[in-house]
């Protein structure tokens, strides 16, 4: 495998003395791999031999050099980000902290120097620094750079705010959160972009025209959005060097895109999954595709034998085989897409729609109390995203009072669309059960699978919570032919992969 | 020893790739540019994945014509085995042989001996990589697209870099080709893929890469229009579209706003042109209406 170069000599000799590096790295690795991705043995030397390559002091390089040997999938390299930053980024000296206090004069100079480097003069060269700033002036300052893109004025503006508004104190167990709120909510970021377009609009010889405007209000978010990070970063900085790295990395650290549960997903990790299901969907479409084609073979082909045993002087030497043509599932879906399971439901609904080509008809229903067909939402649209949220919008899915009730929604769909269940139907009933209370009608998912050829029940509730207070996922689940835990994409893929 | 002799390595430093590869018209960034270093040194193939027409391919073309290396492509497709990627007998020419043999008093070990050599081999991209004396890099294009069964064909010689042939035995290359696989991600790779190989994404480059990229790429263009063309294309990735647009059709809408003579991008432009940049109605629907919203609601 790896050439037998003597490695951790190799990087001792690198570093001097007795491997700080080695020790960093191996820790590196094992908070990768407590934050899920699968790092092997041999990635392991690989990165440690990669490192001896690379200049130390080139931290990008080094960065990628970590990245190229152990994230080998694209999705696991936010969780890699984190956790690099985590541990390397405090390996300049101006971080250290001494008695507990920290070195602010560093970072005073770093300002003076960078607003000295911009020519221009912005904050009196030569003068007090950046601690002499008022507010005013430093939000001034701030607007100045965010005006120009000047990325060294806005990361030493980043510094300084953390430095002055985040009033953090060494070993005070408090998030990054709240001191990432109290920097933003002093330096008024709100009101800052709509100050950048008119400045923008007043530069501009001419009015601006919508293109114009969007262009530049894309470019301003992008600088604004960067300034956040730089601020994030800071504040990551500065805890870690009260905490300890490895401390900060178990706080930091956060579910892989594939295990978000859908449930709890937080608005970001919400974004991670509508971004991840687009490539997965058209990974499944891929694979099932190519599995329905490789199949195992049809009948004999009795025609193309006899046709091709003319070459062989009429002897059948080459049997040839009819291609398969399995027939394709008809799918009902049922989903409850009240609260807490909504973006559930969402999800599942995505991916069955993005695979509609692998059903001869896919069919959905949406419920609450009352039930709701919702089919003609995704027909003649190939934007899913646009039919999900007419689903959630405009759907007639409240009876009562909007509270779930799946007897009474399983009782509307058995009168209204009952017959419509085939033997070639697969019913998809999406849910978490908790029925309120109310009468659980479960003779209906009885009878439907009695007329259809599989009912499979989705639940995105763990499975320890399951018939535990309202849930009664288990009355309707003895007559399913499976019932389901499906918390995360993970979980999802693979059910739809044996639904098809 | 299982591997050719160690080479020296062919680039200096970093900076040194990246300022060849700038040379051949490939502007990369920080992380291919490393990424590319380190397969040099550590003597490991690259695997490289991300969305399509972001210059993966290019990335082993550049490469290849950046160190004076020829070039050898294994495209990959359903099906592939090892009589076309490895190598294959030349079954006429053995057959022929033994035909000729049939009159003379010869000794069928012989024979046997003689059909299985050199002479009759059909040497297939893999097999030629490793055998060629010249400096080569093989590029094993779109390997997501054969079975997860046969990527098990690419297992020895990405990690040993050596081909067995029962027949002949093992054949070492006897100099390490640099070697790039690129995947469009349509299926997961095997583990035992991705261990051998170092890992680089392509994205989509950022605007001021892009602009760039555009003002090498297509001549004749202003810096200016440049400079829009990579603003406008940003915006457009931003929405939430099916296909966003690649740098290769980036290029494509460069070069015709130079063929119509368009100095300046307004949103009139923009619309009659977008479907060079997205391909399908919906996102060539959302675009427009975007192109015509000043933003403020969306």
């Amino acid at each position: 495998m790896t050439p037998s170069a003597p490695l951790p000599e190799a990087i001792a000799a690198g570093s001097g003395g007795e491997s700080p590096l080695l020790e960093l790295l191996s820790g590196f690795i094992v908070e990768l791999r407590a934050a899920g991705l699968p790092v092997s043995l041999t990635e392991n030397l690989d990165a440690m031999e990669a490192v001896t390559h690379i200049p130390l002091e080139d931290r990008e390089a080094f960065k990628y050099a970590l990245g190229a040997t152990l994230v080998k999938n694209h999705s696991h390299w936010r969780a890699f980000e984190t956790v690099f930053e985590v541990y390397f980024s405090l390996r300049g000296e101006q971080y250290e902290m001494v008695d507990g206090q920290w070195l602010d004069e560093l970072d005073l100079d770093e300002l003076d120097e960078d607003g000295a480097g911009d020519g221009d003069g912005q904050q009196g060269q030569g003068g007090g620094g950046g601690d002499g700033l008022s507010p005013e002036e430093l939000a001034e300052m701030l607007f100045q750079a965010l005006m120009r893109g000047d990325q060294a004025t806005m990361r030493a503006i980043a510094r300084q705010s953390v430095k002055r508004f985040a009033g953090m104190e060494p070993g005070r167990p408090v998030g990054g959160t709240y001191y990432l709120y109290r920097t933003l909510r002093n330096l008024e970021l709100d009101g800052m972009l709509e100050r950048l377009m008119e400045q923008a609009r007043e530069q501009a010889d001419g009015p601006l025209s919508n293109l114009e405007e969007r262009l530049e209000k894309d470019e301003f978010e992008g600088r604004i959005d960067q300034l956040k990070k730089e601020i994030e970063a800071e504040i990551r900085r500065r805890l870690v060097a009260d905490r300890g790295v490895e401390a900060m990395a178990k706080t930091l650290r956060k579910p892989l895109p594939e295990d978000v549960d859908f449930m709890h997903a937080t608005r970001d990790e919400m974004m991670s999954l509508r971004k991840a299901i687009i490539p997965l969907t058209r990974k499944l479409a891929v694979r099932l595709a190519r599995k329905r084609r490789h199949g195992r073979k049809g009948p004999l082909d009795f025609r193309s034998t006899v046709r091709h045993s003319l070459s062989y002087g009429g002897v059948p030497a080459e049997p040839k085989f009819k291609y398969p043509r399995p027939s394709k599932p008809e799918i009902l879906v049922i989903a409850d897409i009240s609260g807490s399971v909504a973006a559930f439901a969402r999800f599942t609904l995505h991916l069955v729609y993005a695979l509609s080509s692998q059903f001869s008809k896919v069919r959905s229903f949406v419920f609450i109390d009352g039930l709701d067909e919702v089919t003609s939402y995704f027909e003649g649209t190939d934007d899913i995203n646009q039919a999900v949220h007419r689903v959630n919008t405009e759907a007639d899915v409240v009876w009562v009072d909007g509270h779930s009730d799946y007897g009474h929604a399983l009782e509307v769909f058995w009168d209204g669309y009952g017959k419509d269940i085939t033997k070639k139907s697969t019913v998809l009933i999406l849910g978490d059960a908790r029925n309120n209370y109310h009468q659980s009608q479960a003779w209906i998912v009885q009878e439907i699978e009695r007329k259809a050829r599989h009912v499979h029940w989705l639940n995105p509730e763990p499975r320890s919570y399951w018939d535990t207070g309202d849930s009664i996922v288990s009355e309707y689940g003895v007559h399913c032919d499976g019932v389901w835990e499906v918390r995360n994409l993970r979980q999802l893929e693979k059910f739809v992969e044996t639904l098809v | 020893m299982p591997y050719a002799a160690r080479m020296d390595p062919r680039f200096e430093s970093v900076t040194a790739v990246r300022d060849s590869l700038r040379e051949v018209d490939y502007l990369s960034d920080e992380g291919i540019a490393g990424v590319v270093y380190l397969a040099d040194r550590l003597q490991k193939p690259i695997l490289v994945e991300g969305p399509a027409g972001t210059g993966k391919t290019q990335l082993a073309k550049s490469v290849a014509e950046m160190s004076g290396a020829r070039l050898i492509r294994l495209q990959c497709y359903e099906g592939l085995d090892e009589s076309k990627a490895l190598y294959e007998w030349n079954y006429k020419k053995q057959l022929l042989r033994i035909q000729a043999e049939r009159n003379t008093e010869g000794d069928w070990s012989d024979i046997e001996d003689d059909i299985f050599s050199d002479e009759f081999l059909l040497t297939r991209p893999l097999l030629e990589a490793i055998r060629a004396t010249d400096p080569v890099v093989l590029l094993i294009d779109e390997v997501d697209r054969v079975e997860v069964e046969t990527e098990a064909l690419l297992l020895e010689i990405l990690s040993d870099y050596q081909v067995s042939i029962p027949e002949l035995g093992t054949v070492e290359a006897s100099q390490i080709p640099l070697v790039f696989l690129t995947s469009n991600n349509t299926r997961e790779l095997s583990e035992a893929l991705k261990r051998r190989c170092l890992y680089l994404h392509v994205d989509y480059p950022d605007m001021e890469r892009e602009k760039q990229i555009v003002l090498t790429k297509v001549p004749d263009i202003t810096e200016n229009l440049a400079d829009q063309v990579a603003r406008v294309v940003r915006s457009i990735r931003q929405l939430e579209l099916k296909k966003s647009p690649s740098v290769s059709e980036t290029i494509d809408w460069a070069r015709t706003l130079v063929l119509l003579g368009v100095q300046q991008i307004d949103a009139d432009t923009a619309t009659d042109t977008v479907n060079i940049l997205l391909k399908y109605r919906s996102d060539i629907e959302k675009a427009t209406k975007e192109f015509a919203n000043n933003g403020e609601f969306s």
